[in-house]
This record gives C-alpha cells, structure tokens and sequence, in this order.
C-alpha cells in the first residue's frame, strides 16, 4: 500500500509575462505598435531613396522591386515617405498625450486631494473641454496662427486634458477612500504625500491604458488634421497629406490612396489592442467582467 | 420645471457662455487688430482704420463681446468680409447639408450599431459574436475620411453609381439629395457604429445577468421577449450617453468628410473663411458648433433621466 501523502502545493498564479503571452489581443498589439516604433526609428537612419527627393519622370509607378509600393505625383517613393510619416504621427502622439496626461493627472489629482468647491470647478471645467473637439481648437488656432504641426499638437493635446482629469479623478477618489490611506493620514502625511506616495503610484495602471488608448486617437487626429492641411505641413510627410494628395489621383492610380490608410489603421490598431490588453492584464477584475 | 432639469438648464447655460468667452478671446482677442490682418501686411493705415470702423472692432473688447452676444440672441450674426452677406444667411444655407448629413449618418449609426449588438450579445462567445467585434475593433482604427476615400474608390471609380462628390442641393429633388448625402453618411456612421455595437453588446450582456432577466425567463418569456420587452430598455441608458458623445463626434467628422466629397457644407465654408482670413465667419460658425455639442449633451442628459427615473432621483 503506498503511504505517500500527496502535499497540496497551491498553485502559483500565472506571471505578467505568462499572461500577457496567453493574451492574443494583447500580442498582436504590442507587435503591431513595436512595429510603428521600429519604423519611425528606421527613418532615422534609413529610408530606400529621400523623401524629399523628386523625380517628375518616374512619377506614379505601380509598385516594383524598385519602388516596393511605387512613387506618387511627383516622382518620390511611396515607401520612404510612409516610414517617414510614422516619425510623424508617433512624435504628434507622444507630445499630445503628454500634454493630455500631464495637465490633466495633475488637475484631476487635485480635485480628489481638496474634494468640495475645488473639484466642483475643475470637473465643471472638464464639462467644457468637451464642447471643444481636437479639431474645432484645431481650426480656431489655424485660424490665427496658421496652419502647422504644433498648432495640431497644441490642439490635441488640449482636447487630452478633459479626459486624463476625470479619469484621474474618479480612480484617485477611489484610493483617497481606501484604509492605507486613513493610515497615512494618522500618521499625520498631508496631501501632497499621500497623492504622491500613495494616489499616483496606484492609479499608474490605469493611465497607462488611457494614455495608450489616447495615443491612438491622436495619430487618427493627427491624420485628419493634415489630410485638411491644418496639420503637418509640406515638404514633412505625413499620412494625412498622402491620402489628401492621393485623392486627386483615384482614377490614374488608387493604390496611393491605399497604403497610407493601411498604416494608419494598423498604427491605431495596434494601440488600441495593445490598450485592451493591458487593461485586461493590469486589472483582471475588468477582463473578467468584459 | 423639476430641480433636475433646472440645474442641467443652468449648465447648459453657464456652458454656452463660458465657450463664447473662450471663442471670442481665440479669434478676436488674441489676433490682435482683426482689420490689419483681413487686409494683409502691405494695406494702407488709413484703409485699415477704415475697416476697422466698418466691422465695428474699433470698439472696446466688451462693447464688442456684448455686440457678438446680443447678435447671436437676435439672429444678427454680422456681415462676411468675403461674401459682403449677412453670416446667418451664409451659415443657415450650409446647416441645410450638415444637419441632414449628421443626421442620417446618426441614423444609420444606430441602425447598424444596434441591431449588431444586441446580435452579438444573444449569441455570445459564439463565432457570430467573435466576428463581428473583430470587424468593430477594425472599424474602429480606420479614419473616416479614409474610408470615405475607399467608398469613392469602389462606388463611384469602380461601379460608377454614384458621383464622387459635389451636392446639386434640395431644388434638384430630396432623393437626389439624399443620394449625394448617402455615401458621406455611410462614411461617418461605419466607425461610430462599430464604437456603438461594442457599448450596446457589452451593456446588452450586463443586464442579461441581472436577477429580474432569471426570473422573466423562470415566468416562461421567451428569450425574444425578454431582450426586447425587458434588457433593451435597460441597456439604453449607457448607449444613450454614448449616442450623445457620438453626435459631437459626428459634427467634428463632417468637417473632414465634407472636405471628401467636396460638400459645400458648414466644414466647407469654415476652411474657405480660413484662408479669406473672414474671421467673424469663422467665430460664428465655431460657436455654432459648439453650441450644437453642448446642446445635444444637454438632451442626452434629460432623456438619460426619462429612461433612468433613479437619475433624477439621486441628482435631488
């Protein structure tokens, strides 16, 4: 008779890296949007020819084993300036979202941290940010200053700012309630301590999402702004321009009008995927939930 | 009036004001002397001053805040310095195409994302299910304006049945006008429906879990009737809240989208004031489209407390 006692071992939860690996969503986004870093980080040392460079008599060829996705109007190749255009939208994307992230976290603290007329004026204040989408303070500020990248930067990044302050809010509100933070208060810690001791590092998870999540829409904006000529300006290329110039060729050669808009959306679908699955990652509780 | 809807009226209005504040410190504060900069750099003093006396922006910043305020209230907009016509006459010819577009696109957007929702949730984790968010989690990383260009590509270079742009206006015939509206408002509805099918299917399948569902389902109704008599009204409420978010999204997309289809709509006039420098245009038309944010915000919020009584019961 075999007397050996099985010991019930628990066992151990599965890793970040564990999980992150069994997420398909997850994966698929972080290649995807590794692969955006990599080629606006490509552009840096190398493109196959200048996109700046014309050359009128090879203008619209189809795509080649010279010309991978073929040349546009003016002779210059198709693929050099889409791998330029994601330096780009990744630089549009992180200024904007900074701004967004930094103005907004650091409003939306405080209206948790002082609660009563303070947070009243601040989430009043986010209301109104509202009324103003990325691309009506976009045309306010053509309008005045002329059309140009960081007239579009400014505008995204000010449409951000609404966003990270109620998200911010509503997460530090949670924290503020919980015990470890009566703790630190009758350990006599004052506001500014605890938000950032104890509020920002828990609430991080959360901007992460949202700031990825954020990143997507402004390389959508960013697009969109330039496809109407009031973000990148000639000659920096930019996916929206691209679509724009290719509009006027969708009967000699409509596949101009089909790369950019592939890479636009594999970018935004990368980040959103990627988004998805760190939310899911960072807090299991929402995963299980969806 | 109910303490509710006063509060949100109060709201409303404090909103409005704030971005006509905002809007008139932008466009005319900020540009310095207005005149100077419709006429170029190269125009005479004694021209300049003359127009500044024209467009009433010799006038002291108050004086023309209140002009601006009491102007909207009255419906005197001013006149264009590119059109020399009144601007609520320019702008109410443009609303003739931008609301019907934002309209219909709305309507197709919740057409589609409904019924594409509630289908997914019924038939949950199933391949039904799987495809359609797959295709959502497509629709919504592609640019409007992008996928307009591709319906022109297919419907109008390709299979030639409709015309890739322009807009012949209402004389021609509603269904001619609704023809030329069709593909922009198919173009701005397919990603907002594909954002609208998540948020219906995910709060479809919220209430499916409810108590009250068991217990209709224990009581014998069939699975139809309990979806449409008993979660649909239920689900509403946070796909309402997210319609009236769309909508502004909408507005903002017809800019883009009418810049595709060479529209002469609302978007159309802001871009040619733009580079007429006609900045009263300009100012107006932002207002208005602010306004029409705010606004439909405001009514997502009172129909919000019609569906949801416990809204305006906790908001006392």
């Amino acid at each position: 008779m075999n007397t050996a006692v099985a010991t019930a071992v628990p066992a151990r939860p599965p890793g970040f890296w564990q999980r992150a690996t069994a997420n398909r969503g997850f994966m698929i986004g972080a290649v995807l949007t590794l692969a955006l870093v990599a080629t606006a980080a490509l552009s840096l040392v190398w493109t196959p020819y200048s996109p700046y460079e014309m050359n009128i008599p090879g203008k619209l060829q189809p795509p080649s084993a010279a010309h991978w996705l073929g040349t546009d109007a003016f002779g210059r190749d198709v693929a050099s300036l889409l791998l330029m255009g994601a330096r780009a939208s990744i630089m549009v994307g992180v200024i904007a979202v900074s701004i967004g992230l930094v103005i907004g976290t650091a409003f939306g603290l405080l209206a948790a941290a002082r609660r009563g007329w303070v947070e009243e004026v601040i989430m009043r204040l986010a209301d109104f940010g509202f009324a103003f989408p990325a691309i009506l303070s976009a045309i306010m500020l053509t309008a005045v200053f002329g059309a140009g990248m960081v007239n579009a930067i400014i505008a995204i990044g000010i449409y951000n700012i609404p966003t990270f302050a109620r998200i911010t809010r509503a997460s530090a509100n949670t924290i503020w309630s919980r015990e470890f933070v009566l703790a630190a208060r009758a350990c006599g810690k004052g506001s500014f301590s605890i938000t950032v001791e104890h509020v920002l590092p828990n609430i991080m998870s959360v901007l992460i999402v949202q700031a990825t999540i954020r990143f997507a829409i402004a390389i959508l904006a960013e697009a969109a702004l330039s496809y109407l000529g009031l973000g990148t300006q000639p000659p920096q290329p930019s996916w929206g321009r691209m679509l724009s110039e290719a509009q006027t060729l969708l009967f000699q050669a409509p596949l101009l009008a089909v790369f950019p808009g592939v890479a636009i959306a594999l970018a935004v679908l990368g980040l959103n995927l990627l988004g998805d699955g760190l939310r899911d990652l960072l807090d299991p509780r929402l995963a299980r939930k969806r | 009036m109910s303490v509710f809807l006063f509060k949100r009226l109060i709201t409303l209005i404090a909103t409005l004001i704030g971005a006509s504040i905002v809007i008139f410190l932008v466009l005319e504060i900020l540009p310095g002397n207005a005149a100077q900069i419709l006429m170029g750099p190269d125009a005479s003093p004694d021209a300049v001053q003359a127009l500044a006396i024209k467009l009433g922006i010799d006038r002291p910043p108050l004086e023309r805040y209140w002009n601006w305020v009491s102007g909207m209230l009255t419906g005197n907009l001013g006149l264009s310095y590119a059109y020399s016509t009144p601007v609520n006459e320019l702008v109410l010819e443009r609303l003739a195409l931008t609301v019907p577009l934002a309209l219909m696109a709305m309507a197709i957007t919740t057409v589609l994302a409904l019924v594409a929702g509630i289908y997914a949730a019924a038939n949950h984790n199933k391949p039904g299910d799987v495809g359609l968010m797959a295709l959502t989690q497509i629709g919504i990383a592609i640019p409007n304006f992008w996928f307009a260009i591709l319906l022109i590509l297919l419907f109008s270079v390709k299979l030639g049945w409709f015309s890739a742009g322009g807009f012949e206006g209402w004389d021609e015939g509603i269904l001619q006008g609704l023809k030329a509206l069709l593909l922009p408002a198919i173009a701005l509805a397919f990603v907002q429906s594909a954002i609208l099918a998540r948020i219906t299917r995910s709060a479809v399948l919220d209430v499916l879990r409810e108590d009250f569902v068991r217990t209709a389902r224990a009581k014998g109704a069939s699975q139809r009737r309990t979806l449409w008599g008993h979660v649909l009204r239920n689900a509403l409420i946070p796909v309402i809240t997210v319609m009236g978010l769309q909508f502004a999204e909408l507005l903002a997309g017809t800019i883009v989208v009418e810049s595709v289809f060479y529209l002469p709509g609302l978007g159309r006039l802001i871009f040619q004031s733009i580079s007429n420098r006609d900045l009263i245009v300009v100012r107006n038309c932002v207002m208005l489209l602010a306004a029409m944010v705010v606004i439909v915000n405001f009514v997502v919020d009172v129909l919000y407390s019609v569906i949801d009584p416990r809204v305006k019961a906790s908001d006392i």
